[in-house]
């Protein structure tokens, strides 16, 4: 450490002792340039892991339209609904939340990471209720689905129906527990301070990383609930 | 041996090298320095193609009657597919890229480590976990299904495919990791002056293979997840009998797998590129080529994985584009094969170990190549499909292509990761040992292929027996060879000569300091004003050998 003054360039004497610049970086610019690349490039990820799942759910809808047409009646339209609202909702918290930090608003900052931890939450409650739902009618993945046995009779190979929606949504469910997760740490770390206007990247990456569980919800509701 | 290094130093160095500047067990497992992370993922890979290597010559002592010998079907069926899930998922793909990979890149580009240091190292643990899982598959109920795991035998076979998969599952997020971290790297982390027209070939040839890791693996990811979730749950996705399609399996394996390719022969072809105009001493011929010719086979190898399912029952238009798509991969890969020759061409070429296995690769990659051409011809590949010609063909892409190129790079950048020079007589003896006996084991195999010996079985007809038996002579040669080199490569670091700080006379960053490098790789941030294959007079690095 001691060879750093060494290595920065003469011009970037005003992130010398800047603490929350790590080691091997010279400037905070590139820090936070590095950082912004790095989360498009995981969300990047995302999107192709999810991809998978949108193909496949494709291919069954192109084997077994009908299938899928009757056992999508069974979602709960409202439910999902309600979802959306929530998620956009919280998406646009999130915003403000990254606007606020940007103005060195960090009690607001805090404020919104609250409302949006609080739409994450009744996201993940009416989500219980969905799946609740679900298991008491039989309409499990694969094996275990067992409708038929309840007095709902649909047509076709509806096992596959609900395997595909189970893992679609349950991944879903996971990155949005996640991202709760990302968010409560982010809101202890705002509360130790140690965002400013000058030092927000980790925010905007949370922020990021939300949207896109938001973006793969938009896509999820019409697919698996709204589908003619 | 650091008190040692230090000691015999001529040039004593201001700081201590990255290998004691920090001591102690704990410094090593929570390390963030690239370079210590480098060395332990080639531990660990090196473990690991020891294991995998004495599962194949298992297999090849199986093969040297007709008749089963020590090896039941079952038995037989579990070592194959081990020996290629430990080969591919845990030496292959992050080896180059994860042991020289992390070393080299923050050294070339003239950065102190890479964008994410910590990353980097749950990079490595996400790998050791992966590894434990696939240790716990054999160490149960084995694995039986290949390692491609096609459906519907792996959701029905009663081996250990869950513990498998979900390691393989894990090992990409370490490759996901690896790519992304690197990715940024390259893209933020360069030294002033260094412009993507000044990054040496090797850095092109990782950028392009984390390019791949990031955008290929996801899908992977999720296709495991996929199996995993057929297996347990039984939804009916991939198994016909619940109203499934296998063949959509396949599609999605190798939508990774095939790419997957292009990870483990990519760096390969950076480390070829470094090796052959380090050593010829002459500027690399076609520079732009080469590099863009990396980002060209990235982005094809991402649209020829139909080229596994000619004969799945794909639709006759897909197998005609697909084949098509597979011939044009032959485009930038010779452009890289005719450039290398090229620089040979009117250099002053070393002869030294390293060079040797750039000379080796030049041959083993080309009949590699050559013979993929045949395989992805679709009325051929009926005949050849499944049989020795293809187990033959990507050996030698594989073996003959990236351990040939890995092991070359590992004596070109020994001297500068331990700070050790090996014995040039005792690399070249290893090299030929090597050269020859993989030629013997595999070249041998195209014949066996094109005669019709298809691949997995444990027993065979007695008319192959002649071809088989020298196959497995030769890979005993091959196991000679690769076990000498290990011996005089550990030799090296208890009775190695110092290594000078540019002992070939290169002109890439990594050689600017010293060997072994500090921990913050270079005492001064280097500026870079020129092409990393500016060689200075012939005369004048040939001097510069001896001071």
């Amino acid at each position: 450490m001691s060879n750093d003054h060494a290595h920065a360039p003469a011009h970037v004497d005003d992130d010398e002792h800047n603490p929350h610049l790590a080691h091997h970086f010279d400037t905070m610019g590139q820090q936070t340039a590095s950082a912004k690349l790095g989360m498009w490039l995981f969300l990047a990820t995302e999107i192709l892991m999810f991809s998978g799942l949108f193909l496949a759910y494709f291919i069954l809808r192109m084997f077994y339209p009908e299938m899928v047409l009757e056992a999508h009646e069974h979602l709960s339209k409202w439910a999902g609904g309600i979802n959306t609202v929530v998620l956009l909702s919280s998406s646009y918290t999130m915003a403000l939340g990254v606007r606020s930090i940007q103005l060195g608003d960090a009690k607001k900052l805090r404020l919104m990471l609250v409302l949006t931890m609080l739409c994450g939450c009744i996201f993940m409650v009416v989500k219980y209720f969905e799946y609740s739902a679900k298991f008491e009618h039989g309409m499990l993945p694969g094996k275990f689905y067992s409708a038929h046995l309840h007095g709902y009779e649909i047509e076709g190979l509806p096992h596959i129906f609900f395997g595909v929606y189970f893992l679609m949504t349950g991944l879903h469910g996971v990155h949005v527990v996640i991202g709760l997760a990302i968010m409560l740490w982010m809101f202890i770390r705002a509360g130790r301070g140690e965002f400013s206007a000058k030092n927000y990247v980790a925010i905007e990456n949370t922020g990021l990383y939300w949207h896109l569980v938001d973006l793969v919800w938009i896509f999820l509701f019409p697919l698996l609930y709204l589908v003619k | 041996m650091s008190t040692a290094v230090q000691s015999q130093d001529p040039h004593p160095a201001v700081e201590p090298s990255y290998l004691v500047s920090k001591r102690g067990l704990m410094s090593w497992l929570v390390t963030v320095d690239h370079k210590r992370l480098g060395l332990m993922y080639l531990a660990s890979v090196m473990f690991f193609f020891l294991i995998a290597g004495i599962l194949a010559i298992v297999l090849r002592t199986e093969l040297f009657t007709p008749d089963q010998d020590f090896m039941s079907a079952q038995t037989y069926n579990q070592v194959f597919t081990l020996h290629g899930a430990i080969m591919v998922f845990l030496f292959i793909i992050p080896s180059v890229p994860a042991a020289l990979g992390n070393f080299l890149l923050p050294l070339m580009l003239g950065a102190k480590d890479v964008a994410f240091p910590r990353l980097n190292l749950l990079s490595f643990y996400v790998y050791s976990v992966a590894a434990v899982f696939l240790i716990v598959a054999i160490l149960t109920s084995g694995l039986d299904t290949g390692w491609t795991f096609y459906t519907p035998y792996s959701t029905s076979t009663g081996t250990a495919v869950i513990t498998a998969t979900a390691g393989v599952f894990i090992a990409g997020f370490s490759s996901i990791l690896t790519g992304l971290n690197f990715v940024v790297t390259v893209h933020k982390m360069r030294a002033p002056g260094m412009n993507w027209n000044r990054m040496p070939l090797f850095v092109w040839a990782i950028y392009s293979t984390a390019v791949i890791q990031v955008l290929a693996t996801p899908v992977l990811a999720i296709t495991l997840l996929l199996l995993i979730v057929e297996r347990s749950l039984g939804i009916g996705i991939f198994d016909p009998a619940m109203g499934g399609d296998p063949v959509l399996f396949q599609h999605f394996f190798w939508f990774y797998s095939h790419p997957a390719v292009y990870i483990m022969i990519l760096p390969g072809f950076g480390i070829i590129s470094e090796i052959i105009t380090v050593h010829s001493r002459k500027h690399i011929f076609g520079y732009k080529a080469i590099a863009l010719s990396s980002v060209a086979i990235a982005v094809i190898s991402f649209v020829v994985w139909g080229h596994h399912l000619f004969v799945s029952g794909q639709s006759e238009l897909a197998g005609v584009l697909f084949s098509f798509l597979t011939f044009a991969v032959g485009v930038p890969t010779a452009i890289k094969v005719f450039s290398w020759v090229a620089t040979l061409y009117g250099g002053s070429i070393q002869y030294n170990t390293a060079c040797w296995y750039g000379m080796a690769f030049l041959w083993t990659f080309t009949v590699g190549g050559l013979t993929g051409l045949p395989l992805s011809t679709l009325a051929i590949d009926v005949h050849l499909h499944d049989t020795y010609f293809v187990v033959a063909h990507f050996h030698y892409v594989m073996v003959g292509g990236t351990v040939v190129a890995f092991i070359g790079g590992l004596h070109h950048w020994w001297p500068k990761m331990t700070g050790r020079m090996f014995n040039e007589t005792a690399g070249k003896w290893g090299c030929l040992l090597v050269f020859v006996g993989f030629n013997v084991t595999f070249m041998t195999q195209f014949f066996l292929g094109h005669q019709g010996m298809p691949r997995r079985y444990y027993a065979y007809l007695p008319e192959y027996q002649v071809m088989h038996q020298v196959s497995t002579i030769g890979s005993y040669i091959l196991a000679l060879g690769l076990l000498w080199t290990l011996i005089y490569l550990l030799h090296s670091l208890w009775k190695g000569d110092k290594a000078p700080s540019n002992p070939w006379g290169a002109v890439t960053l990594e050689w600017q300091t010293q060997s072994p490098p500090i921990e913050h790789n270079f005492h001064e941030t280097p500026h870079i004003h020129g092409s990393p294959y500016d060689f200075p007079e012939i005369d004048k690095s040939a001097g510069a050998l001896h001071h």
